[in-house]
């Protein structure tokens, strides 16, 4: 058999890996650099299916990328500005070491930039797909025009973060896009739909971060410098869409409004002017000056392969979805200086509601305490010295909830130094068999129209209750049916030993019983002995599968079930509480 | 003229005076005498003096340097007024002398000098500057060596100088205070060691001094300066000297630093001040022409994951079901931060303003960017499969009827776990071997016990011979094999029985396997017990198995090392033979084909085949189990099953391979025994788990349709002792029931 001997390594998935260090250098660049490149281009590893045989037979532990996104590494130019900067650095270093002041002020004037408006185009071929990567690049931003000016990172980045992350809630509140929110103990998360595409991001409670030392800041600013960037054309994408400008001016009339408060405390216009965009108070300018609420009626198509019901229900969706958007319209309300401004203007002014809050927390107040008009005012402190009788003195959390549940739920739960019921997080979608927690049930069954009555409520728990006994019951039957039989046999035995003992038995007769043969019961046993034998029949493979997905539907159960069980414990120990208050009484 | 010399020398000490004496507050008045516009020479003069007045002049170096350029301008006026005297003098000798001093007041001294020089103008002729008269050459000494002595230095011709008569005490001193009007305006010289008395205008020239204004009374400080350059080019050039030749030539140095620059520019080493792009941050709209032409971005790329959404647990106010209790929390604490199910203590607080920040905000987010850049990403298959999908579609147990499906009886009566049944071909009778050394036969309807036969061994093995014409059970125990005729039948059949049995007479020993064998009859006892024929072998007999036909008997003695391990006896001519010349591994079972003259014997871990006529073996089928423990034929012959102490039973489909055509794992132990029904189509199986499990197996005829195995029933009621549980199972020869017997001591039939 003649022939060239094949070696090995050279076809096959040997060739389709590069490991991490190989490709560095092959690119030319420092560990650094090229995870800076990484980050930028968007590129990751990839876990070989072989990992020893991309690794030439070796085991050790290595880091592989694709050649082909090596390769298409090579051709990127931004390679090339960062060997510039390495030069740039190495010259201003000698300049520096040589105090030669002249040649490092031309160096700092010719310091190498690049722009990432290709890589975002590259990355993002289409604008739906920039909407749907824009999680991770809103959380960012927001994090981050969350810092303080001084110390982690460039103050113009901190700047940037924050113009883009106000264009972006400004577009949000023009829009009416905000779906849902929820207030989780790290932060505040926002849902909001633009295009279609579902948009969740997360936004730090105002404190000063305490930075922690094991975090790498220059990783993190290089996706803020990606991230920014993105949202920047994002955001502009968005405003030409709505026939906004931008960058975002204040609306005429809302400017107007606002010229006639005392500006003395901003000495910048500009500043003050930013100020009053991050207020969240006004309303943008559009290009064309269109007649407001002026939409065109949507046209529906039926969608082939689609009958009546499902376009019903689309209606129905489009109709809530309407009225989701109009929530809070008509509101007039009053933010307290202790509650969180820039969250609670922002989702009210989502949902159509007048805001306004103390002159002193912020610029671009539009109303005062003291307007009768006001509607609610959102306090977050124990009782409120001077309240006025024609307004609802509420926690804030009400907001938050009315956003989720849709409707304006009842104010009373949420009066001052009210015990608030629990915030349950909207992003929960509840299956069949999952644990549903006694307010959501209540709030559905608001929704539905019902008034929430207590004795309803139990109802339902006890309904709820049922079910999960019937799930046990299930497990259980097999169970009761030996038992049986074991009682059985235990009889037999018994007389047989009699029997075999030679004893005379005593012959004793006594009335039969007549076995209720339950008919619906012993088809069920005969359909779960079909089940086990056809069980016993399964290939190894799909045993083990079948075997994996019972045990997590197991789990699943079981976990529901103890959820509800402390629950129902928590419920028992209060009404307990409660009896012995009102003895004591 | 001696006055006058008097008045010299007085001036002149009162200037050494000066100039010597330089304590701190005495510099403006040396200042005052010495009109020098020579300081850095007198400076170096005074260099040597020594450290404490060096030290008092640096007390108000500002104060000098300030005072120096007044100084210096008083120095060219003085000297230009001094020429101009003189020339006044050459018209006017020695005329208005008087009239100047008055005027000018304060260079009192010059005046007295200028004086002198009109007398002495040989010793004063070249005097340009106001270099000091010092008649005392002491020297750069301090003068406190001189406090000892009577003089004070030398003259210049070298004679002492001797310190003037100075008698005065304390009292002097005080009264010179209070009577000398002017003790006030006297100043001590330490150089010449006389008092001077100051005059008015030296007074006068002190206060002015001390009160910061100029020494000179008519010198107006604040008229306009006269600058001797100014921005206007002048008509005539300041200096005559004509322009040198090198400012004609352009430099040769610059040329090479131009040079240097323009071939730095050209090999781009240096660039040019880049233009001013403010283009960075300025956003325009991106995705304007949406080409599709970068849209293939190559397949193995994968958008990274969402981060998944917060549950209830997150929130700030959960419901309190969410909220950990002690031992969860506990557990929380305890287990790694990789195996947490929540990576945070849910926490629960009354209102909004309670709620603290995050601590570990900035590392979710780090974390977050780690994985985006840093984590292999992998396409993971998730099984979308409803569970019940996967159960494959068998037909129902119903429709397979009949099979057992109850226990019905339970055999009672020995005392020892019983390790073989075997039913008569009858289906009337049923044998049992147990080891309390006892064969014990029950009458199947009934489950009464008809006799009992003390055979003196635990028993191994029991089986009816399959011919409906004679009526023998042979039992193996020990190393022997006995044949009992249990007299259960009609008169015709058991006189048959005794006739296979007993006209041997003509029967001689043939093989060589004879003398390992020896048959014998029972006597006695025993004859009355059924017992007639007694075979007995050189080793423990494990198994015993009839063929078809009843003539042949075959018997295993298991035995590693030896080739002498199946034995097979003809009754009819008690005749043994050793069909196996070699050992081919440790035999379990065997059996004959029930049809055709195959054998097979099932070692430890294959089945073979032989074939009886020609003598060779056919077929070795591979059961994939480490050790067989039992094994059925087919009725069809076809069809073997084998199980296998490692809870597997193998069919095997001799048309189609001699690999197992499917491995059935239905027990959770060793299966004991298998066994095939007769007419139909059933299997069963035991197990040391103690059930017994009972499956359909149809046949085809047609080659091409495999068999149909359907697991139909799992049989329980005995009761499992020390780990074992059934050890074996029969079916009854013509109905669809099972018998089973177990380590319990008891047989259960299922029906």
């Amino acid at each position: 058999m003649g022939g060239l001997q094949k070696k090995k390594f050279e076809r096959g998935s040997a060739t389709n890996y590069i490991t991490r260090n190989k490709a560095r250098k092959k690119l030319q660049l420092s560990l650094p650099d090229f995870r800076r490149l990484c980050i930028l281009k968007g590129i990751y590893p990839h876990e070989p299916k072989h990992k020893k045989k991309v690794n030439k037979g070796s085991t050790a532990p290595r880091t592989f990328y694709l050649l082909k996104d090596i390769r298409f590494l090579l051709h990127e130019p931004i390679v090339g500005k960062f060997r510039d900067y390495k030069v740039f650095v190495r010259k201003l270093r000698k300049a520096y070491g040589k105090s030669e002041w002249t040649s490092v002020e031309r160096l700092r004037e010719n310091k190498p930039t690049y722009k990432l408006d290709h890589i975002i185009k590259e990355r993002y071929p289409t604008f739906i797909d920039a909407l749907r990567d824009i999680d991770d690049a809103l959380c960012m931003c927001f994090l981050f025009s969350t810092f303080a000016r001084t110390g982690k990172c460039h103050v113009q980045t901190i700047q940037l973060c924050r113009r883009l992350t106000v264009e972006w809630m400004n577009y949000i509140i023009t829009s009416r896009a905000l779906r849902k929110v929820f207030l989780s103990i790290k932060g505040i998360y926002y849902q909001v739909e633009v295009m279609g595409q579902l948009i969740t991001w997360l936004v730090p409670y105002q404190f000063a971060h305490d930075h922690p030392t094991d975090v790498d800041y220059r990783v993190m600013a290089t996706f803020t410098e990606l991230y920014t960037t993105l949202l920047g054309f994002v955001n502009f994408r968005l405003y030409h869409s709505l026939n906004l400008v931008y960058p975002p001016k204040l609306d005429g009339k809302a400017e107007a409004e606002l010229k006639e408060e005392d500006e003395e405390g901003y000495a910048m216009n500009s500043e003050s002017y930013s100020e009053k965009l991050s207020a969240l108070g006004g309303s943008l300018a559009r290009v064309v000056s269109a007649g407001e609420e002026e939409e065109a009626e949507v046209d529906q198509f039926p969608v082939e392969g689609e009958d009546m019901e499902k376009m019903e229900a689309r209606e129905k969706e489009q109709k809530e979805l309407e009225a989701q958007k109009r929530l809070f319209e008509g509101l007039k309300v009053f933010l307290n200086r202790e509650v969180p401004r820039e969250s609670l203007a922002f989702i009210l002014r989502c949902f159509g509601a007048e805001v306004s809050w103390d002159k002193s927390v912020c610029i671009g107040s539009t109303f005062d305490v003291t307007d009768e008009t006001i509607t609610h005012q959102i306090v977050d402190r124990p009782n409120a010295e001077k309240q006025y009788i024609n307004r609802y003195y509420i926690q804030p959390q009400w907001v938050y909830d009315c956003v989720n549940a849709k409707i304006l739920l009842p104010v009373q739960d949420y009066f001052l130094g009210v015990t608030l019921p629990p915030h349950l997080s909207p992003f929960v979608e509840e299956k069949e068999g999952d644990y549903i927690p006694p307010e959501k049930l209540k709030i559905m069954a608001l929704k539905r129209g019902e008034k929430s009555e207590e004795e309803e409520e139990e109802e339902e728990e006890g309904e709820g209750e049922e079910e999960e006994e019937d799930e046990d019951e299930d497990a259980e039957e097999d169970e009761d049916e030996e038992e049986e039989d074991v009682a059985e046999e235990m009889n037999l035995k018994k007389m047989e030993k009699q029997r075999s003992q030679g004893k005379s038995l005593s012959v004793k007769v006594t009335p039969g019983k007549v076995k209720a043969e339950n008919p619906a019961r012993l088809e069920q046993e005969e359909k779960a002995e079909e089940k086990r034998l056809a069980i016993m029949m399964m290939k190894k493979k799909e045993k083990y599968l079948y075997d994996k997905i019972m045990f997590g539907k197991k789990r699943k159960i079981r976990e529901a079930n103890k959820l509800a069980a402390k629950r129902k414990a928590h419920d028992d120990a209060e009404k307990v509480a409660k009896k012995k208050k009102a003895k004591k009484q | 003229m001696r006055r006058k010399e008097e008045q010299r020398e007085n001036m002149s000490k009162a200037k050494e005076k000066s100039v010597r004496k330089r304590s701190g507050e005495e510099e403006q008045e040396e200042e005052i005498f010495s009109f020098s516009s020579k300081q850095p020479a007198e400076e170096e003069e005074e260099g040597g003096e020594g450290g404490g007045r060096r030290g008092g002049r640096r007390i108000c170096p500002t104060a000098r340097t300030a005072c120096s350029p007044a100084w210096r301008i008083l120095g060219v006026t003085v000297r230009r007024r001094r020429r101009r005297r003189e020339e006044e003098e050459e018209g006017d000798v020695k005329s208005g002398d008087e009239e100047e001093t008055a005027q000018q007041g304060a260079p009192s001294v010059l005046k007295e000098q200028e004086e002198e020089g009109g007398e002495k103008e040989d010793e004063y002729e070249n005097d340009t500057s106001d270099e000091e008269d010092i008649r005392n050459t002491v020297g750069n000494v301090p003068m406190e060596w001189y406090r000892d002595f009577p003089h004070l230095g030398y003259d210049l011709d070298g004679r002492k100088i001797y310190k003037p008569i100075r008698s005065q005490d304390e009292l002097d001193h005080f009264l010179d205070k209070m009577e000398n009007p002017d003790y006030w305006r006297t100043v001590h010289d330490k150089q010449t060691g006389s008092d001077i008395t100051l005059s008015e205008e030296q007074v006068a020239l002190v206060r002015r001094l001390q009160s910061g204004r100029f020494g000179d009374v008519d010198f107006n400080e604040y008229q306009p300066t006269v600058e001797y350059f100014s921005r206007d080019v002048m008509l005539h050039p300041v200096t005559n000297r004509p322009a040198d030749k090198r400012s004609f030539i352009p430099s040769l140095i610059e040329k090479e630093k131009v040079s240097k620059l323009v071939h730095a520019i050209k090999m781009g080493w240096i660039k040019p001040r880049r233009v001013e792009d403010d283009s960075r941050g300025r956003y325009y709209d991106l995705w304007a022409s949406e080409d599709s032409s970068i849209l293939a971005r190559h397949k193995m790329h994968l958008p990274a994951p969402k981060i998944p959404l917060p549950g209830h647990q997150e929130s700030y106010n959960p419901p309190p079901e969410f909220l950990f209790n002690e031992e969860e929390r506990a557990l929380w604490e305890q287990q790694d931060a990789a195996d947490r199910k929540l990576p945070f203590v849910p926490r629960k607080f009354s209102s909004l303003r309670s709620v603290p920040a995050f601590p570990r905000f900035v590392h979710e987010r780090f974390e977050r960017c780690l994985d985006l850049y840093l984590c292999p990403r992998q396409r993971k298959m998730r099984v979308n499969v409803d569970p019940e999908d996967l159960i494959p579609k068998l037909p129902k147990p119903r429709d397979l009827q009949p099979f057992p499906t109850t226990q019905s009886l339970v055999y009672r009566g020995h005392s020892g776990l019983i390790r073989s049944i075997s039913v008569s071909p009858t289906g009337q009778w049923l044998a049992s071997g147990s080891d309390d050394g006892s064969v014990r036969f029950w009458e199947v309807c009934s489950s009464r016990c008809l006799k009992t036969v003390q055979v003196g061994g635990a028993v191994r093995s029991v089986t009816w011979n399959p011919n409906t014409a004679v009526c023998l059970l042979a039992v193996a125990l020990d190393s022997r094999v006995l044949l009992l005729s249990p007299s259960l039948a009609d008169r015709q059949v058991v006189s048959a029985s005794e006739l296979l049995l007993s006209d041997k007479e003509g029967a001689e020993p043939v093989q060589g396997a004879e003398s390992l064998v020896t048959w014998s009859e029972a006597e006695g006892e025993e004859l009355n017990e059924g017992i007639r024929l007694k075979i007995q072998h050189p080793k423990a007999v494990h198994q015993v198995a009839w063929h078809a036909k009843g003539d042949y008997l075959a018997s295993v003695m298991p035995d590693h090392s030896s080739h002498l391990q199946v034995l097979i006896h003809q009754v009819s001519r008690r005749r043994s033979q050793n069909p196996f010349r070699r050992n081919k591994g440790l035999v379990q079972r065997v059996s004959f084909h029930p049809l055709r003259p195959y054998f097979f014997v099932a070692t430890q871990r294959s089945v073979r085949i032989y074939n009886l006529l020609k003598q060779e073996m056919t077929k070795k089928l591979q059961a994939n189990a480490k050790w067989i423990s039992s094994m059925a034929v087919h009725p069809g012959g076809d069809h073997v099953i084998c199980g296998s102490y490692d809870c597997r039973l193998s069919w095997f489909d001799l048309d189609l391979s001699t690999k197992p055509y499917r491995m059935l794992r239905h027990h959770k132990k060793a299966v004991r025994g298998v066994a095939y029904h007769r007419f139909y189509p059933l299997f069963a199986s035991a197990s040391d788990d103690g059930s017994v499990i009972v499956c359909h197996g149809t046949v085809y005829n047609d080659l091409l349709q495999n068999p149909l195995i359907v697991p139909v029933k799992v049989l329980r009621g005995h009761a499992v002792s020390q780990d074992l549980g059934v050890l074996d199972v029969t079916f009854h020869p013509s109905q669809p029931w099972v018998f089973s017997s177990g380590a319990d001591a008891t047989i259960r039939l299922y029906t």
